[in-house]
């Protein structure tokens, strides 16, 4: 068994639970959206180390790259709602949002 | 890349850096935590031969993200000292149980989950220009939309204080 492989494989599994547990039960928006980041870091690891072990390099940087682009579109979208949450009810707490009637 | 030294203390630093920026109370720590975390796994994408993914992880997710949060936590009026106590006293109590968490996690993953017996395979020498241009060209389609999608998302979502209060005038 490859040492990297496997290390890589737990560090990414330690790091999305990490960010799995900080989403589940932080209430700032913001943390929210770190936490949301951090998965992506995760996947990226993963995907950056399937790609090696399957000889698809070129293959898995497409992919990590079309994952950066969506996930900088996404947190520049989010960031832009957490503000406009921000500015309707004056705190970042997320059981705020619960006000909202559509 | 069989494990070395340099690649074990960078997945160790990577790990260490991401609970750092869970478990940090100021958003502020937490968002330079998320950019280190990002420029480790740009080293590490670097020793895994991806350069072109490194480029794009250092200069949009440590660069251009952690800008976009900086300017959200600035744009947020800060707690005063008895709220930040009374907010992080609750925090401790919300992320106690992480570390358990963690370490079963970690057991379940080294122990249980992994059956891995996989030895890197010969590169295929395909190069990521070809592979972005001619094998995976309706990502790019996709990624353009989302970007104009983002842009658009961005425009409506603060364009709508200001169009609100002129349709009040009108």
């Amino acid at each position: 068994m490859d040492a990297f492989l496997s290390l890589g494989v737990v560090v990414a599994g330690l790091v999305a639970v990490a960010a799995a547990y900080c989403l589940l039960v932080s209430r700032n928006l913001i943390r929210i959206l770190i936490a949301l980041e951090l998965l992506t870091k995760a996947v990226t690891l993963l995907l950056a180390i399937g790609g090696y072990y399957s000889g698809q390099v070129a293959l898995a940087q497409s992919f990590i790259i079309t994952l950066i682009v969506i996930e900088v579109v996404v947190i520049a979208v989010a960031a832009g709602i957490v503000i406009g949450a921000y500015r309707h009810n004056g705190n970042l707490d997320v059981r705020s949002l619960q006000n909202l009637k559509g | 890349m069989s494990l070395n030294v340099p690649d074990a203390l960078l997945l160790g630093l990577m790990l260490a850096a991401a609970v750092w920026t869970v478990l940090t109370a100021d958003l502020l720590r937490s968002a330079v935590g998320l950019a280190i975390t990002s420029v480790i796994l740009t080293l590490l994408l670097f020793r895994a031969k991806m350069p072109l993914a490194g480029v794009f992880e250092l200069s949009v997710c440590a660069g251009l993200i952690t800008v976009v949060f900086i300017s959200t936590i600035s744009l947020t009026k800060p707690a005063t000292d008895a709220e930040a106590r009374e907010a992080g006293l609750k925090r401790w109590k919300r992320f106690i149980f992480l570390p358990l968490v963690l370490i079963a996690a970690g057991w379940l993953l080294c122990f249980k989950g992994l059956a891995l017996n996989q030895a890197p395979a010969v590169p295929n020498g395909e190069d990521v220009r070809k592979i972005l241009w001619f094998t995976r060209r309706f990502d790019l389609i996709g990624q353009i939309l989302v970007i104009l999608a983002g842009v658009f998302g961005v425009v409506v979502l603060f364009k709508a204080k200001g169009g609100a209060s002129e349709e009040m005038k009108e």
